[in-house]
């Protein structure tokens, strides 16, 4: 476990894909403009008619979403509405109550335990809380996925560690236990676990939460950088719009169990509907209510009938 | 309020004896899994075993002495000091040795897997691991179970042989016991199959069920910390009810 101590330089690394993540000298300028990715002949994720009931309330009420293959599409909306659960759909977690989840043409709820191991093998996923192993060190976490799927020399599994950890500006932490990482570090090392072993679809829950400006803006970069390079299908669940409209392809805004509307973010920041005006100004008034549905205000607090 | 539905303790004991029962099942299909992450398995005896040593080692030695003290008096009513380790040897291997040794265990070792496989729940590890395409029930839940089969029986046995060290310690150095009177009649009393071995085979089942038990009240805790700390006392209170039922079963059969 803390065997990265005595850790040599790294050598040369041998990859199935480019290797990409070249550290903080990354300029997002200087990357290929979004135009340039080739375009996708069939969407990565396809949902049609999703309809999710969880503890008798109506999270999804029909929806349909087509993620683009090598695009960046971002999911928002008021907190509750249903972004994680939608994600636990794609990856399989949570079966839905009716509708299709396609992956890569496969319909999730209907795959075997082990067909969805298969799918996820090349899903990475960084969670809300990023989920680290805590009794693994940083090392170790991110180390894990590849020592239990591929048998690689220790070498090579040191240099593609050492490679994402540099990626995500945390390559001195290799011998840290997650105990002892702040909240915005434990998710960038979670972002190098999930990135570990190249996959095709990435799945971000909230990775910018807890980020510092620097951190926020190098895991940004990072983001396009992945899906630029390496042609990665990401799906994004985010509320930081100005972060979001740096770097999504294109915005889905879920709002009472619908698509509330959806485009490219600065077309939606531009669009005069209420949905958008109220999500993405942050105003109290709007379709989305601000209070929790409750009994008359008044009454709550003893105040006598048309006495106020 | 009509509605509202009433708890039902016998209807809620009957449904997690079933979930537990298919649980197992699930462990039992998970373990050739399990055999890729040896490693983790060894790990766990250690951790629950090797770790629980103390304790184990420090009980059976006071149960062993206790024991001694409280029979030499009753025997020496009737003139039978004599046999005083074959009848510490007896209650040790038949009974007091599997028994009190699985609920030690289950004190030490099943509260400590509920907990952290509980924690591993509330974390999102257990989720994580699932992303990752690692089986959860191979990596974590079926070392656990393996490493509770394996520990238990050798801790009874060391429970067993501190237990008549204590006994010897109090018969025969304290008391006046003769040595030899103390070894002889022991070994030519117990037999190795009808009392060492059944004593084994009965630690190996409750090690079995203890860690059965410890491992779903975490894998199936609600994610929360008062979920956590309600599942680590139903462990507790789980396995050492069925252990001791277990142990009347196993004895009615066994003799």
């Amino acid at each position: 476990m803390r065997r990265i101590a005595s850790a040599k330089v790294a050598g040369p690394v041998v990859r199935r894909s480019p290797p990409p993540i070249p550290g903080r000298t990354l300029n997002l300028a200087s990357l290929p403009s979004r135009e340039n990715v080739p375009a996708a002949d069939a969407a990565a994720v396809q949902i049609r008619g999703l309809r999710t009931v969880l503890g008798g309330k109506s999270i999804f009420d029909g929806i349909d979403l087509d993620i683009a293959r090598g695009k960046i599409t971002a999911i928002m909306g008021p907190s509750g509405t249903g972004k994680t659960t939608l994600l636990r759909h794609i990856t399989g977690q949570l079966a839905p109550d009716a509708g299709e989840v396609l992956v890569d043409g496969e319909n999730v709820p209907r795959l075997r335990r082990g067909q969805l191991f298969d799918l996820r093998e090349k899903i990475g996923y960084l969670f809300q809380n990023s989920a680290l192993l805590t009794d693994f060190s940083v090392f170790e976490n991110v180390a894990f996925p590849l020592r239990q799927h591929l048998r690689l020399p220790e070498e090579i599994v040191r240099n593609i560690v050492l490679t994402r950890l540099q990626a995500v500006g945390l390559r001195g932490a290799a011998s840290l236990m997650p105990a002892e990482l702040s909240g915005g570090m434990a998710r960038r090392v979670a972002l190098a676990r999930a990135i570990v072993r190249d996959p095709s679809l990435m799945i971000y829950d909230e990775p910018f939460v807890g980020l510092d400006p620097i951190a926020l803006n190098q895991v940004l970069k990072l983001i396009r950088m992945l899906n630029d390079t390496l042609g990665i299908t990401s799906i994004l669940v985010a509320h930081e719009f100005a972060a979001v409209r740096r770097v999504a392809d294109h915005v889905y805004l879920i709002a009472g169990g619908k698509i509330a509307a959806h485009g490219h973010p600065d077309e939606l920041a531009e669009r005069d509907s209420p949905w958008t005006r109220q999500f993405f100004g942050g105003e109290a008034d709007g379709p989305v209510p601000f209070q929790y549905p409750a009994q008359d205000y008044g009454h709550d607090l003893d105040f006598p009938a048309g006495g106020a | 309020m009509s509605t509202l539905r009433r708890p039902s303790m016998i209807g809620d004991s009957l449904a997690q004896l079933g979930s537990a029962g298919l649980f197992l099942f699930a462990i039992l299909a998970a373990l050739p899994g399990s055999l890729r992450h040896f490693r983790e398995t060894v790990r766990q005896i250690w951790f629950v075993g090797g770790m629980s040593l103390v304790i184990i080692m420090t009980c059976g030695l006071f149960v062993g002495m206790v024991l001694s003290l409280q029979l030499y008096y009753t025997l020496s009513i009737f003139g039978g000091t004599a046999a005083l380790g074959t009848v510490v040897a007896l209650s040790l291997f038949r009974e007091l040795g599997p028994v009190v040794t699985a609920l030690l265990f289950a004190g030490r070792a099943g509260t400590s897997i509920t907990a952290e496989i509980g924690l591993m729940r509330a974390t999102d590890q257990l989720s994580a691991m699932e992303m990752m395409a690692v089986d959860p029930m191979a990596y974590v839940v079926a070392p656990r179970f393996l490493a509770g089969i394996v520990a238990m029986p050798l801790l009874a046995c060391v429970f067993n042989a501190l237990g008549i060290l204590g006994a010897h310690l109090v018969g025969v150095t304290w008391l006046g016991l003769d040595n030899g009177t103390f070894w002889g009649n022991m070994t030519s009393s117990v037999d190795v199959w009808t009392d060492v071995i059944n004593g084994v085979w009965k630690s190996t089942a409750f090690g079995a069920v203890i860690a059965l038990i410890a491992t779903f009240q975490g894998y199936t805790t609600p994610p929360t910390s008062e979920g956590v700390a309600y599942a680590t006392t139903r462990t507790v209170v789980s396995s050492s009810i069925v252990v001791l039922a277990l142990d009347f079963v196993m004895t009615a059969f066994l003799m």
